[in-house]
C-alpha cells in the first residue's frame, strides 16, 4: 500500500439467494458461500496466491463452522496459508467484513482481500432444553457420577418435556425482547405509516427485481451453483414478478396479529446464500492492471437506541459517512439501501427527508436530502431478493458498484440496519 | 555387525528394531536387501530381544515390490532361483522367530513388501492417503512366490485373498484392515516408537483368530467346498483372459495346490512357477511396458513447463466431465463450460458422484472432496475464463465448431492460455488455422472413460511452442496418464492405426465372413474386445467420420477404405448408441456374444457368406493396424517404437502380452512380417504393401529395440 492509496472494489459476486429451506437446504453454509468465492477469484483471474486475507460475516454460525470464513476460503481450493475471520454485526456483518478489509489494506497489513458474509436458515442449530443439557453435561463433564444411584440423581426436577421439547430458538432483541417485526411495527405506529405505503414499496422491490433478472443484469453478479444433490441454481427464486400492492394488502399481520401492518408481503424473508467482494490496494490493481469498479471512499459505524431507532441505522450512519467523507447529499447519485422491511425503508427515506428529525436526532441544521427512488434500489433489495443475514453487504456493495459504472455517476452510498439498532453506511466513489 | 545400507538394525527398549531404507526413492526387494536381511535375523539368535519390529525409513512408501531391473537383468533360470529362495528363506526365518513381530506400512506396499508383513505377527498400517496394499505381480505376468499365494487365502480367506491377487488391483488401508490384512490403523508419525510399544503389548507370539461368515466356513473348510471355488475362479479367468495370461491361472494353481499339501510345499511350487514366468515372453512383454510406461510419466521437458492452476473444459460430455474430474486434483479452478448449463449440471453429479467413491474409498480425505468440488464452476459464456492457463475443448467432432471456439477462447483469454483440442481425428494445423496464436495451440487426444484410460495422445503441429508441449505433457501426467507426444497427420497415431484394422474388419464382412468370427477371432488374438463391436462401441457414426477424414491420404497410397461405414450412417445406423448397429441390442446374447443385424447386409448389398480360417482374420485385421504403426514411425508420426507400443496397448488395447506393436514385430520379426504381408498384396490386396521401414528392416534383419 503506497501513501494516498485507495482501496478498490475489483468485483463482486455472490451465489442466487434462495429463499430457506429451499435448494440449498442440504448444504451448509461454508458450502454455499465457498461457490461465490471460486466465481469471484475465477472472474477476476487474480492467482490464487495473491489473497492475503478472507473476512466473513455470518450470524447464525454453524456450531461446527464457528470460524466459516476459513472454512469458506479451504473448501473454495484457496491457499490454506490464507489467514481467515468471521465477524458478526447481524444485517450488516458483511459490511462490517469490508471495512475491515478495508483497514487493513489501509494499514498497509495486507494488499489483497476477500470479503463478504454468507447465511443459512435452512439448517439453524436448534437446542434441546436446558435442563437436559445441564443433566447431560453433569452426567459426561462435569459430576460424572460412578453409580447408578448418583446417576439416577440428576435425574432429580427434570419432567418428561425437557427431553422431547427443545428450546425457542431466540429471535428477538436479547434487551428489549421485541421481535424484529415488533420493531417494525412499532416503528410504523410511530411515525404513521400505512400497510399502503409499505405494500407499494414491496412491490416496486418485486418488479424491480424481476425487471432486473430479465435484463440480464443480475446475471452477472451472480454464479452458478450446482448443489452436491445435482440441481442447478442459477437464479434467485425470493422475487414475484407482477407483484401487485393491492394484492399484498389482502395479507395478513405476521407480528401484531391485532393491529399491525407489517406482514409476510412487506417484510424480507428467511434467506440462504452467500456473497464475496475483492478488496486490493490501488497500487497493487494497477500493477495486476485490473479496472477496479470503485474505490471507498468513506464509511460510518452508528448505534441509537435500541426501542425506537433500531431499523433507522442508515439515517444515522449516512450523514455521518457523507461528513467522514467531506461530501454533499446531492454528490450522492446511486443509493443501495438493506430493505429489513417495507415500513423501514420508508422510515429511512422519511427521516433522511424531515428537517425536525435531522435537527433533533441529529443535531443537524436541517434536513439530509430526499432521496429519489429512481435511485434507489433500483434492481431490487433484500425485500425481493432475499436477505441471507451475513451476505447482504457484499451484495450491495456489489450491484452499488456495478451501478456507478454503468450510470457513470461518481459517488454512490450503501447503508444498513442491524439487530442492536447499530447503523453502517459505505460511500463509494467510481474509479 | 557389518555396515548396513539397505536394512538398518538398531535397538529400542530391548526390541530390534529393522528401518528399511534402501538407496534411492523407494524400498525394494533386491538380493542386497535380502541379504542384509538374513545377517540380521542370523545375529538375533544370539541376542535376547523381545521382539522385532520392521518400519520403513521412506515418507511414502513401505516396500513396493521386487527390484525389476535386478530381476529383468538375470539371464539363468539358477539367478531367478537363488533370488526366490533366498526371499523365501529370509521371509521364514522372519516367520519363526521367537518372539512377536510387528510392521508398519506407511505408502505402497506391495508385492515382495505385503509378503513381507505377511510373515509378521501384527501389521499396522497408517491413515496417509498415500497408504495402498496390493498384489501387482499379475500385471506383469507374474505370481507373487514369496508366500503370498499362501499366506493372504490362510489370513483372509480364499475368496477374498483371490481376487486381489489375480486382478493385481490395490487397497487401502481401510479395506486392508476390514478384510484382517492389517490389524491397526494409526496416524502417519512417530511409527518407530508405536511399533516399539505394540512389540512390548504383544507379550506372546500371536495366533491369529478371523471371524469367519458361515457360508465362508462352509465352503472354505472342507476340499470340497474349496474345489468348488477354485474351478469357479477358474472359468472366470479363463472367459475374461482366454488363456493368454498363464499367469492368472497359475495363481490358481498356486493356491490350490498350496492347501491341498502345505504352505511349504506350496512355496517351493511357487518359486518353479515363478522362475517359469519371468522367462516367458507373457511376462517379459509385460514387463517392457511397464517400464515404457514409466518412462512415459517423467516429462523430458520439465524445465520449460508452466502451472496450470486454471483449467477450462469445454463440452461437457462424457469426455469433457473425464477431463474435469481427473484434472481437480492439479488444479485450483476448473471451469465446465457447455451451451446450456443443465448439460453442466448433469456432468457436475456425475463428478460429485465419483468424488464420493474416491472419499468412501479413503482416496482423498472427506473435506477434500468438498475442496475439489468447490473448484468447479459451472459456465454457460466465457464471464469466468480471464486468465486460464489451459482451455480444453471436448465437444462434437466438427471443424467449424472447433474453430469457432478457439476464436472465442482467444477473444477471452490471454497470450498464455494454452488452447488444447481433444479429437480424435481432425489435424490440429487444421483448426489452428482460426487461430491468432497458433504456437499456443495443441491436441490432446484423451481416451474414454477419462478416468479408467491410461493414455494421453499429445499432438503437436509444427507451430506448437515448446512450453506449450511441455505443459500439456505435465498435466496429462500430473492426471495420471502416460503420455506420448505425436506430429500432427490425419488421425495422428492411435486414430490413424486405428482405421485401417476397422476397415479391414468392415471389408471382411463385405466378403462375407460372419461378424462373430471376425469378433471371437481377434478376441482370440488378445484385443479386449472385437473390431466389429468396436465399432458398434464408439459409434458408426465416428467410425464413418474417420474413413471420410482419413481416406484420402489412404486412397492416395492405393489403400482406399471401404464406403460401408459412410453408407451404414446414411441409413441411419450409429451402433450401440441409437441400437442399430452391426449387432442386435434388442435381443438377448447367445453364448456371450450378440447376434448379427442382419439389416446390415441389405444395406451393404448381397454377401454369400464365406468362412476363413481364424488364421487369416487374425493376419489380416492386425497386420493393418501394425504396418500403418510402422509407417507412422516411418513417417515420424511417433517419435519411438517404444510411444507406439505404449500407445496401441493402452490407447487401442494391442493385446498387453505382446508388449505393443514393434515389440511384437520384434518377436515375430521384421521378415515373417513382410512375408505375410506380401502373401496377401501378391493376392491382389495392395493395402497389404509392407511400409518401407519394415521391408528394410526385414531385408537387414534389424529390430527395433536393442534388448
Amino acid at each position: 500500500m503506497a501513501k494516498g492509496d485507495r482501496v478498490a472494489i475489483i468485483d463482486g459476486c455472490r451465489t442466487p439467494f434462495l429463499r430457506s429451506g429451499t435448494a440449498y437446504r442440504e448444504m451448509m453454509a461454508y458450502a454455499i458461500c465457498r461457490h461465490a468465492v471460486k466465481g469471484l477469484v475465477a472472474k477476476t483471474g487474480i492467482p490464487n496466491d495473491m489473497v492475503d486475507h478472507g473476512i466473513m460475516g455470518s450470524v447464525l454460525t454453524d456450531v461446527k463452522t464457528t470460524n466459516v470464513a476459513r472454512e469458506i476460503m479451504l473448501a473454495a481450493a484457496l491457499p490454506n496459508t490464507i489467514p481467515a475471520y468471521t465477524c458478526t454485526v447481524a444485517c450488516i456483518s458483511a459490511n462490517a467484513a469490508i471495512i475491515s478489509a478495508a483497514n487493513l489494506i489501509v494499514n498497509g497489513n495486507a494488499d489483497c482481500i476477500i470479503a463478504g458474509g454468507v447465511e443459512t436458515f435452512s439448517d439453524p442449530d436448534i437446542k434441546i432444553s436446558k435442563n437436559y443439557r445441564q443433566f447431560i453435561m453433569d452426567l459426561t463433564m462435569f459430576k460424572r457420577p460412578r453409580t447408578i444411584v448418583g446417576k439416577l440423581k440428576l435425574l432429580k426436577g427434570m419432567s418428561f418435556k425437557d427431553f422431547i421439547v427443545p428450546e425457542q430458538p431466540e429471535i428477538g432483541e436479547f434487551s428489549t425482547q421485541l421481535r424484529m417485526g415488533d420493531t417494525a411495527d412499532r416503528l410504523a405506529k410511530r411515525l404513521g405509516i400505512s400497510q399502503r405505503e409499505q405494500d407499494a414499496f414491496a412491490a416496486l422491490s418485486h418488479n424491480r427485481a424481476a425487471a432486473a433478472w430479465e435484463q440480464g443484469i443480475l446475471k452477472k453478479e451472480v454464479v452458478p451453483v450446482v448443489t452436491p444433490q445435482g440441481r442447478l441454481v442459477d437464479k434467485d427464486n425470493g422475487f414475484r414478478k407482477g407483484t401487485r400492492a393491492e394484492k399484498l394488502a389482502a395479507l395478513k399481520p405476521a407480528f401484531d396479529k391485532r393491529y399491525g401492518t407489517v406482514t409476510a408481503g412487506n417484510s424480507s424473508f428467511l434467506t440462504d446464500g452467500g456473497a464475496a467482494v475483492l478488496l486490493m490496494s490501488e497500487t497493487l490493481a494497477k500493477k495486476m492492471r485490473l479496472k477496479p469498479l470503485a474505490y471507498i471512499k468513506s464509511y460510518a459505524f452508528t448505534a441509537q437506541d435500541l426501542w425506537e431507532e433500531l431499523l433507522l441505522g442508515p439515517v444515522f450512519s449516512i450523514p455521518k459517512a457523507l461528513a467522514m467523507g467531506k461530501l454533499k447529499f446531492k454528490d450522492i447519485g446511486v443509493w443501495e439501501i438493506h430493505e429489513a422491511f417495507g415500513v423501514q425503508m420508508v422510515a429511512v427515506v422519511q427521516c433522511l427527508a424531515s428537517d425536525s428529525f435531522c435537527k433533533n436526532r441529529l443535531g443537524l441544521s436541517g434536513k439530509v436530502g430526499e432521496i429519489n427512488h429512481d435511485d434507489l434500489n433500483i434492481y431490487g433489495g433484500s425485500l425481493s431478493l432475499g436477505h441471507p443475514f451475513g451476505a447482504t453487504g457484499a451484495r450491495l456493495v456489489t450491484t452499488c458498484a456495478n451501478r456507478l459504472q454503468e450510470s457513470g455517476k461518481r459517488y454512490g452510498v450503501v447503508a444498513g440496519c442491524a439487530a442492536g439498532a447499530i447503523g453502517n453506511a459505505i460511500i463509494l466513489e467510481r474509479s | 555387525m557389518n555396515a548396513f545400507t539397505y536394512c538398518k538394525p538398531e535397538v529400542l527398549n530391548d526390541v530390534l528394531v529393522v528401518t528399511i531404507d534402501c538407496p534411492g526413492k523407494v524400498n525394494k526387494v533386491s538380493s542386497a536387501m535380502l541379504n542384509e536381511m538374513e545377517v540380521i535375523i542370523n545375529d538375533v539368535k544370539s541376542k535376547k530381544y523381545k521382539g522385532l519390529a520392521i518400519v520403513s525409513g521412506k515418507d511414502d512408501n513401505f516396500v513396493v515390490g521386487a527390484d525389476l531391473d535386478e530381476l529383468t537383468s538375470m539371464k539363468t533360470e539358477d539367478e531367478i532361483r537363488a533370488y526366490i529362495t533366498k526371499a523365501n528363506s529370509v521371509l521364514s526365518g522372519l516367520e519363526k522367530l521367537p518372539f512377536p513381530t510387528v510392521c508398519v506400512i506407511n505408502g505402497n506396499c506391495l508385492g515382495g513388501g505385503v509378503e513381507l508383513a505377511l510373515v509378521t505377527d501384527y501389521r499396522i498400517a497408517t491413515d496417509s492417503t498415500n497408504t495402498v496394499i496390493g498384489f501387482p505381480e499379475i500385471k506383469l505376468g507374474l505370481i507373487p512366490a514369496a508366500g503370498g499365494t499362501q499366506r493372504l487365502p490362510r489370513l483372509i480367506g480364499i475368496q477374498h485373498a483371490l481376487p486381489l491377487i489375480v486382478q493385481g488391483s490395490t487397497i487401502r488401508a481401510r479395506r486392508a484392515k476390514r478384510l484382517g490384512i492389517i490389524d491397526e490403523i494409526v496416524m502417519p508419525y512417530g511409527l518407530k516408537e508405536i511399533a516399539v510399544k505394540k512389540v512390548l503389548q504383544l507379550k506372546g507370539k500371536r495366533t491369529i483368530k478371523r471371524k469367519r461368515t458361515f457360508a465362508e466356513w462352509l465352503l472354505e473348510s472342507n476340499p470340497l467346498g474349496r474345489s468348488i471355488i477354485f474351478s469357479k475362479a477358474r472359468t472366470m479367468v479363463m472367459r475374461q483372459t482366454r488363456g493368454l495370461y498363464p499367469a492368472a491361472v497359475a495363481v490358481i494353481d498356486a493356491v490350490e495346490y498350496g492347501y491341498k499339501t502345505t504352505i511349504a510345499k506350496g512355496i517351493a511350487k511357487d518359486s518353479e512357477r515363478f522362475i517359469h514366468l519371468v522367462q516367458s515372453y507373457q511376462s517379459q512383454s509385460l514387463v517392457n511396458l511397464f517400464f515404457a510406461m514409466t518412462d512415459l510419466k517423467k516429462n523430458p521437458f520439465k524445465k520449460m513447463e508452466k502451472n496450470v492452476s486454471k483449467l477450462a473444459v469445454i463440452g461437457t460430455g462424457l469426455m469433457g466431465s473425464g477431463i474435469a474430474f481427473v484434472s481437480l486434483p492439479l488444479c485450483d479452478t476448473v471451469l465446465l463450460k457447455d451451451t446450456s448449463l443443465d448439460f453442466v449440471t448433469r456432468s457436475m453429479a456425475q463428478i460429485r458422484k465419483s468424488l464420493e467413491k474416491r472419499a468412501q474409498s479413503g482416496a482423498i480425505r472427506n473435506f477434500d472432496k468438498e475442496v475439489m468440488y468447490g473448484k468447479l464452476i459451472p459456465c454457460d459464456d466465457y464471464t469466468y475464463f480471464k486468465n486460464t492457463d489451459l482451455v480444453i475443448e471436448a465437444v462434437f467432432e466438427d471443424l467449424q465448431l472447433k474453430q469457432n471456439l478457439v476464436k472465442q477462447v482467444e477473444a477471452v483469454c490471454g497470450d498464455t492460455t494454452i488452447v488444447a483440442s481433444n479429437t480424435s481425428a481432425i489435424p490440429i494445423s487444421l483448426i489452428a488455422k482460426a487461430s491468432k496464436r497458433p504456437q499456443n495451440m495443441i491436441g490432446m487426444h484423451y481416451f474414454s472413460p477419462v478416468p479408467a484410460m491410461p493414455l494421453l495422445e499429445i499432438i503437436k503441429t509444427a507451430k506448437t511452442a515448446d512450453w506449450v508441449v511441455a505443459t500439456a505433457v505435465a498435466t496429462g501426467i500430473a492426471q495420471g496418464k502416460s503420455c506420448i507426444v505425436v506430429k500432427d497427420g490425419p488421425g495422428f497415431y492411435t486414430t490413424r492405426i486405428l482405421a485401417p484394422y476397422l476397415n479391414e474388419s468392415v471389408v471382411l464382412i463385405e466378403e462375407g465372413v460372419p461378424m462373430n468370427d471376425i469378433d471371437s477371432a481377434m478376441l482370440a488374438f488378445g484385443y479386449p474386445i472385437g473390431p466389429i463391436a468396436l465399432l458398434d462401441e464408439v459409434g458408426i457414426d465416428v467410425g464413418a467420420h474417420v474413413t471420410i477424414e482419413l481416406g484420402q491420404m489412404f486412397t492416395a497410397r492405393g489403400a482406399a477404405p471401404s464406403n460401408v461405414l459412410p453408407l451404414l450412417l446414411s441409413k441411419g445406423f450409429k451402433g450401440k448408441k441409437n441400437k442399430k448397429g452391426f449387432y442386435m441390442y434388442d435381443s438377448p446374447k447367445k453364448k456371450g456374444m450378440r447376434l448379427p443385424n442382419k439389416e446390415v447386409y441389405t444395406v451393404i448389398g448381397k454377401v454369400t457368406p464365406e468362412a476363413i480360417s481364424v488364421e487369416e482374420i487374425q493376419q489380416r485385421v492386425s497386420l493393418m493396424m501394425i504396418n500403418e504403426a510402422a509407417h507412422c514411425l516411418q513417417e515420424g508420426i511417433i517419435s519411438s517404437p517404444r510411444d507406439g507400443d505404449v500407445g496401441s496397448v493402452l490407447g487401442l488395447g494391442f493385446p498387453p502380452f505382446k508388449g505393443g506393436i514393434f515389440r511384437y514385430i520384434d518377436h515375430e520379426g521384421a521378415g515373417t512380417i513382410v512375408d505375410t504381408m506380401l502373401q496377401y498384396y501378391n493376392r491382389g490386396l495392395e493395402r497389404f504393401k509392407p511400409a518401407m521401414i519394415l521391408a528394410d528392416m526385414a531385408k537387414t534383419d534389424k529390430r527395433f529395440y536393442k534388448d
